[in-house]
This record gives C-alpha cells, sequence and structure tokens, in this order.
C-alpha cells in the first residue's frame, strides 16, 4: 500500500449506480459543437468553413500558441456554422458545428506509426501534439507540453488511475475494458522517460480493475507497477497522488517535474496509445451519467462536441425536480444551466441532483471546530484564512498561504457550519493576484516615468 | 426531454457536503451527556431532570427571543443553546433556585454569546461564563444536599450545607473525606455536589463517547487531566500521593471540565498541538486555584482564563508549508578549541 497523504476526506463514492455498467456507445448526434477552447492555454483558431465537408479526425482548430492543442472533428459532416456557442466554461466561446452525415468516415491521413517500439521522445511528443492530447482527468493541461517540459527530469512517471471524485466511473471502466491501451500507453510513456517501470496509482475501491490490469502487465511484460492506495478524495490531486506514490512533495507554487514526478491520467494514456498506434487523434471520450436526478445512469462513449443534452437523453432524461447539472465530479465540476453545451476533452461526467446534497445553510457560522484544518491535503489553515478574507486583510491571507489551496473542497465538504470556504479562497487568491498585478503595472508605469524624465 | 423546463440552479464546487452539521455535533454532545444526567435524577431525585430541562428551555427561549427581536435567522435548529443550557443546570447545585438559573442562561447567552455575535463568536465558554457570574448569589450557589438524598421539585430547601469533596480537599482535611467516601462512592458519584459533576465515571463514558465519535479529539481531556494528575501526585501535600489525586482528579468538576467545557469548539485552539497548550494550562491553573485560591474547586476560572488565552495560541501555532522540507541541520565542521590549544600549549611549554 502506497503512502498516504496529508488530511482528505471520505464522501461516499456513489459509484455503483455506473461501476458495473460496461461502456455504450452514445447514439450518434445530429449534429456536434466542437468548442476551440478545451485545454487550458489559448484557444485555437479554426480552420475550415462553413460548407466544408470534414471527417473523423480531421483538425478543424488550429493554434500556433506555445500552450495550446489542436482540436479534430468527432463525427463526419458539414460544417454548418463557426460561430460563438455556449460552453461548460459559462462565456460562448467560438466553436465548429459540425452536422453528422452518419457515416462517420475516417480522415485519410491517419496513419499509425511506422516502428512504435523505436519512437523517440520528440517524436512521441510531436504525434501527441498532433493528436490533440490534453490531460482528460479534468485539468486539460497540453499531454505534449508536459511530456517535452519533464523530458530529462523526471525519474518516476506516475498514471493516475485514481478516480477519487464520487459517482464518476469513466476511467474506471475505460480500465476495465481497455486494459491493454492503458499498459500500452504506459510502456510507451517509460520507453520516452527512460524509466525503469511505470507506476499507476489506483485507490482500492476499483480492485477489479487493478486486477486486470495485472494480468495485462504479466501477459505483455511491461515495465509497469501497480500501486494500490487508500480510496480517499483528493487522491488523485496531482501533488497529492506524488505524495502517497513517492513520499516527496511538490514546493510550493511548482509543478511535479521539481521533484521528479510526471503524472498522467489513465485515459490520457490510453490516448497516447491509441495517437501511436492507429493514429487517431483525441476525438472520443467516455462520460459518466449520473447523480440522484439521473433517471438511468450509464457510462457512455461520446463523441467530443456532442451536447449534454444528447448524454441525458440517452440515460432516459432527468427528474422533473433536478435543479442542478453539473459538468465533471461533484468536488470540483461545475454547474451548467444550457444543455446545449457540448462535452470537452475534459468532462469525465454529468451529474444531474435532484436531492440536496450540497446542505447549505442560509447564514454559515463556524464554529472553530478545526476539520477543516485536519482534511486539508495541502496543510493550510482554511478557519482562519476565511477569516482573513472575510475582513480583507490580504495580506495575512497571502501570508497564511492561501496560493497553495487547490481547491479540491474538502475543507468546504467537511464544515458543519456550512462556510463557503474554497468559494471564499478562489475569491480570495483573484484578489491577490488583481493586487499584485496592480502592484506590477503601477512599478512598471513609475520607471516608464523614471526613464522618460530621465 | 426539454430540459428548458427545468429549474436548475448555478453555483460553485464543492456540491457535496457531509450530513454531519453544526446541529448534529451538538446533538451528539447532548447525548454523551445523558449518562450523568441519568446518574443525577438517581442521585438526587426528579429535581435534578427539572432544573436541566428549565435550563435548556430558558437558554432556547433566550437565543429565540432575541434573533427574534434584532430580526436575524433563528438557530435554534442547531442545537448548541440547548447543550448550554444542560452545561449551566449541570454545574449548579441540585437546589439552586430555578429564577436564578433562569438569569445564568440570560448571561450566558445574551451577553456571552448573542452580544458577541451568535455561535462561533463568543471568546468564553457560555456555561462556565454564566456559572462565574451566578456566583453572585453564593449562597444559594453553595448550598449542597448529600449523596442519595430526594429533593423535592419546588421550593427551597433549608440549608442543609452538606460538604462536598472539593472542600473537604481544599481543607487538607483527606482523612476526613476518604471517612465520607471511599473511591468507588467518588469514582460512581455517590457524594454530593453539583448536579451533573458528581458521577465521574458516567462523565467519562460520555467523554469517550465523544471521542469515539471524533466529535473532539483526546489532546485537551488527556492533557487537562494528565497536568492534574502529575501535579497533585507529585505535591500531596503531606498525604498520601496516590490517594490524594485520585481524589483530586474524581472529587470536583475535573471530568465534566475536561470532556464537556474544555473541549468547546469555539473557545479552544483548533490545531491539535494548540489543543494541547491549552490542556496544560487548564491543568496548571486548576490545581494552582485548588491550592492556592480561596475558592474551593479550581476548574471553572482555570477555563475561562485558558479561554482568553486561546487566539494567542492559535495564532502562534502555524502548521509546516506542504511542500517546504525543513532542512536537515547541517553539521558545522568542528573548529579545533581554541582554549584546549592553549591548553595544549600550555601544556607542552
Amino acid at each position: 500500500m502506497a503512502q498516504p497523504f496529508f488530511g482528505g476526506i471520505h464522501p461516499n463514492s456513489r459509484k455503483s449506480a455506473t461501476n458495473k455498467k460496461p461502456i455504450e456507445i452514445l447514439p450518434p448526434p445530429e449534429q456536434v459543437v466542437i468548442p476551440m477552447s478545451m485545454h487550458i492555454g489559448a484557444p485555437c483558431t479554426p480552420c475550415v468553413a462553413v460548407g466544408d465537408q470534414v471527417t473523423v479526425g480531421q483538425k478543424v482548430g488550429e493554434t500556433v500558441a506555445f500552450v495550446s492543442s489542436p482540436i479534430h472533428a468527432s463525427v463526419s459532416g458539414k460544417v454548418v456554422a463557426v460561430e460563438p456557442r455556449p460552453h461548460f466554461s459559462g462565456v460562448p466561446v467560438m466553436s465548429v458545428v459540425i452536422a453528422n452525415d452518419y457515416n462517420d468516415t475516417v480522415c485519410p491521413d491517419i496513419q499509425p506509426v511506422e516502428k512504435p517500439e523505436e519512437l523517440t521522445a520528440e517524436q512521441l511528443v510531436e504525434i501527441v501534439k498532433n493528436a490533440g492530447i490534453v490531460g482528460m482527468g479534468g485539468a486539460t493541461f497540453p499531454t505534449h507540453i508536459k511530456i517535452s517540459s519533464s523530458l530529462g527530469k523526471v525519474d518516476t512517471v506516475i498514471i493516475n488511475a485514481s478516480e477519487c471524485e464520487s459517482y464518476i466511473t469513466s476511467d474506471h471502466r475505460y480500465m476495465m475494458e481497455f486494459p491493454e491501451e492503458i499498459i500500452g500507453g504506459a510502456s510507451i510513456l517509460a520507453r520516452a522517460f527512460g524509466v525503469d517501470r511505470v507506476h499507476i496509482g489506483i485507490e482500492d475501491n476499483k480492485l477489479n480493475a487493478a486486477e486486470l490490469l495485472q494480468m495485462e502487465i504479466d501477459k505483455t511484460k511491461a515495465p509497469v507497477v501497480i500501486d494500490l492506495m487508500h480510496t480517499r478524495y483528493p487522491q488523485g490531486a496531482e501533488k497529492q497522488l506524488c505524495q502517497a506514490i513517492t513520499g516527496r512533495q511538490v514546493p510550493p507554487g511548482a509543478l511535479p517535474a521539481a521533484i521528479g514526478c510526471a503524472v498522467f491520467n489513465a485515459v490520457t494514456t490510453a490516448a497516447i496509445y491509441r495517437a501511436v498506434y492507429t493514429g487517431m487523434p483525441l476525438t472520443h471520450r467516455v462520460v459518466t451519467v449520473s447523480g440522484s436526478g439521473t433517471n438511468e445512469p450509464r457510462n457512455l462513449f461520446c463523441p467530443i462536441g456532442a451536447p449534454v443534452k444528447n448524454l441525458l437523453d440517452a440515460c432516459g432524461g432527468v427528474n422533473k425536480k433536478t435543479f442542478k447539472i453539473i459538468m465533471g465530479g461533484p468536488m470540483m465540476g461545475h454547474a451548467q444551466y444550457d444543455m446545449e453545451v457540448p462535452i470537452g476533452k475534459g468532462s469525465n461526467g454529468i451529474l444531474a441532483f435532484c436531492e440536496d446534497e450540497e446542505r447549505t445553510y442560509e447564514d454559515p457560522a463556524c464554529i472553530r471546530c478545526g476539520k477543516c484544518m485536519s482534511v486539508c491535503p495541502m496543510k493550510l489553515m482554511p478557519v482562519f484564512m476565511y477569516q482573513f478574507e472575510r475582513t480583507g486583510m490580504l495580506a495575512d491571507l497571502e501570508k497564511a498561504n492561501v496560493m497553495d489551496c487547490i481547491e479540491c473542497g474538502a475543507c468546504a465538504y467537511i464544515c458543519p457550519g456550512r462556510l463557503h470556504l474554497v468559494q471564499t479562497f478562489r475569491t480570495g487568491k483573484q484578489k491577490i493576484n488583481n493586487a499584485r498585478a496592480k502592484a506590477k503595472a503601477e512599478a512598471e508605469a513609475k520607471a516608464a516615468k523614471a526613464a522618460k524624465e530621465g | 426531454m426539454d430540459y428548458k423546463e427545468l429549474n436548475l440552479i448555478g453555483s460553485v464546487s464543492p456540491h457535496i457536503r457531509t450530513k454531519i452539521g453544526t446541529g448534529h455535533i451538538m446533538g451528539e454532545v447532548l447525548m454523551a451527556m445523558i449518562p450523568a444526567m441519568a446518574f443525577a435524577v438517581y442521585n438526587f431525585g426528579w429535581r435534578a431532570l427539572s432544573v436541566t430541562l428549565v435550563s435548556a428551555v430558558g437558554c432556547c427561549f433566550f437565543e429565540w427571543m432575541y434573533r427574534l427581536f434584532f430580526k436575524k435567522k433563528n438557530t435554534l435548529s442547531d442545537l448548541s443553546a440547548a447543550v448550554t443550557g444542560v452545561l449551566i443546570a449541570f454545574v449548579c447545585p441540585v437546589t439552586v433556585p430555578y429564577w436564578i438559573l433562569l438569569i445564568g442562561d440570560f448571561f450566558a447567552i445574551i451577553v456571552v454569546k448573542q452580544l458577541f455575535g451568535g455561535i462561533g463568536k463568543n471568546f468564553l465558554n457560555p456555561a462556565l461564563a454564566a456559572r462565574a457570574f451566578m456566583t453572585s448569589w453564593a449562597g444559594e450557589m453553595s448550598t449542597w444536599v448529600g449523596p442519595r438524598t430526594d429533593v423535592p421539585l419546588t421550593g427551597t430547601i433549608d440549608a442543609v450545607t452538606y460538604p462536598t469533596p472539593m472542600a473537604l480537599l481544599h481543607e487538607g482535611n483527606l482523612d476526613g473525606l476518604m471517612q465520607m467516601y471511599d473511591l468507588p462512592d467518588m469514582l460512581v458519584g455517590f457524594i454530593g455536589g453539583c448536579v451533573g459533576e458528581v458521577s465521574a465515571l458516567m462523565l467519562i463514558f460520555g467523554g469517550v463517547y465523544l471521542i469515539g465519535r471524533k466529535i473532539i479529539t483526546w489532546f485537551i481531556p488527556v492533557s487537562y487531566i494528565g497536568t492534574v494528575a502529575v501535579l497533585t501526585f507529585l505535591f500531596p501535600r503531606g498525604h498520601d500521593p496516590l490517594t490524594w489525586m485520585l481524589y483530586q482528579l474524581l472529587g470536583g468538576g475535573l471530568m465534566l471540565g475536561a470532556f464537556f467545557m474544555a473541549t468547546d469548539y469555539v473557545t479552544s485552539p483548533v490545531s491539535h498541538k494548540g489543543q494541547v497548550i491549552f490542556g496544560i494550562g487548564c491543568g496548571l491553573l486548576t490545581v494552582f486555584i485548588r491550592y492556592f485560591g480561596s475558592y474551593s474547586e479550581g476548574v471553572c476560572y482555570a477555563i475561562l482564563v485558558m479561554n482568553l488565552t486561546v487566539w494567542m495560541i492559535d495564532k502562534s501555532i502555524s502548521p509546516s508549508r506542504f511542500g517546504v522540507v525543513k532542512a536537515p541541520r547541517e553539521k558545522k565542521p568542528k573548529e579545533p578549541k581554541p582554549e584546549k590549544k592553549e591548553k595544549e600549549e600550555v601544556a607542552a611549554k
């Protein structure tokens, strides 16, 4: 058993609604809306025009920016619109709308790599970049940058198969049904980074998946080991996972590469495998549709860009009393109000709630129980940070290391007084960033003025 | 299906929370006080129950009145007022007149708690602050009856002042106390004293329940009781150390204070390290007051004084930052000691 991280919570996992249900294929949507921003970094520019015929896997969004990732068509058909459309982030985003011709014609350019075993790291980075692969656990950081920036600095490669969010089972089912892709992808990463073995960190509530992966490892003699971890949220947070697997702590403000770790989501690894062995870019993903409001919870294999309403329809619709629909996990996902929004590369779940699981109070009151401190995986003191933010003591807030907060929500989950802790820290971080930017701008203006006068 | 008909709300994550809210925690505390309550009824008759109920209802009433008067949200459902009410009754003699009890309730809820902003904002333990205030009626508040007395439900009791264990210990009269009550009596609670304080055993049951349910941590009770035990064992004032220590531990309000008063979230430090400091401080002050004060029991004032230091304790303790590993202390290369050299030189000469 791997070493534990600090704090953490044990929310009711509620995975049993979908963890035994095989992945089903979403009935092909009439049209897909492919947003030009589904990743951290610069948005892409559409490279197709209205009226163009596109094929599955054809590039529809290009980019020249460093931190970005190209975007591909997920169905074949005709481009009917290139315009801003509702987006899961809440603001409309430039999107390519494709009317499905239901032929699923695959782009002729797609070719597997000739000799996957002899792939160099640089070639891999290029393939991953062209395949538009981003972190599929939700953070959507472009994977090619992660690989290229940590090449040579890393002695431990970790595959994140913890899936610690409640309800979500998309990674779990993917590992059960395509273990060869995960292990194959892990082997590719092991070769690229030149490490002896790759660690797969998996929570002990997915033992059946761990067994299947182990069988695959034994069969292929892949340089991979499985590290079982306690089921605890936020086990899948990058810094906590590194701590659990290696015992090392990522320094404040740094990336896991600073302690010699590189972390890839399990499904991202599978996407790398597919990009190498089939040449197929990232066009589809598995989404768990669940939650108290969903009539028939399912795991669906969907083209990226399929509207959320299609997914909900495929699950028998939602309860009439549903009052909240979120994209992502219940701890870190975003509430959606327009069901026309498409699913993106990082959308691992759609949850509909008709029961009050947030249990908010009208006037939250801190009773100083200190539970938030004992669950904080970053060893922060949320009880005081909350007071600092509320009273505008930004200097103290910064001194309390609010910038280290990973916004996992463990403190807000456990708070018996129902304080909006993470929510407050987000505002606080924003305020501090604004103040920093302002101070910087002022200093620059002053310097410019001095230079002018001098 | 048309999703536009749904009344969807937007909110930021997290979207799920634990079931355990403030009301739940306070309910557990009330549960943990049931054994002590039951024993009090057995020891002092139904008056013990009526005193507790009047106090609890009084506290709830004052809380409800205040919130209503100032048009604030009703907070009765968090049960904290009820807990305060029960605790106030627990630290009063069973013969306390109901009107004094209600004055205490008023002081605890209105002055100590609500005027500072309600739950979570008070800096003193409301029940203990009320107890300190109620000492103004010194006569009524120090009329004690013996164990197994059936006190009538209403009316005042002719002062049959019965010495409490703490009073005897304060005089240093351990032998007299030992003749009156043996150790099993002290442990189970067949002694005179406040309503909820008499049965150390039942209070320990309650305290262990709270620790088991993870409502409180063991840091404060253990450090508090441990400090008192060590100090009384080391300084037995000429008596047998072990007997003296046990009578000191079981005699007064220590168990109630350590498990139910000092562990009050609002008025104790939030960090575990801070809680240990707090517990040790309470233990030191308790023994000092018992030994050198004019008042025979020190738990109440010890905890009140330590309540005032909580902010300081909290401020001085901060956990180490994630990812900042303390550099191992570099061993300084040993410089040859000049003195020795000189000595050697001298010797050489």
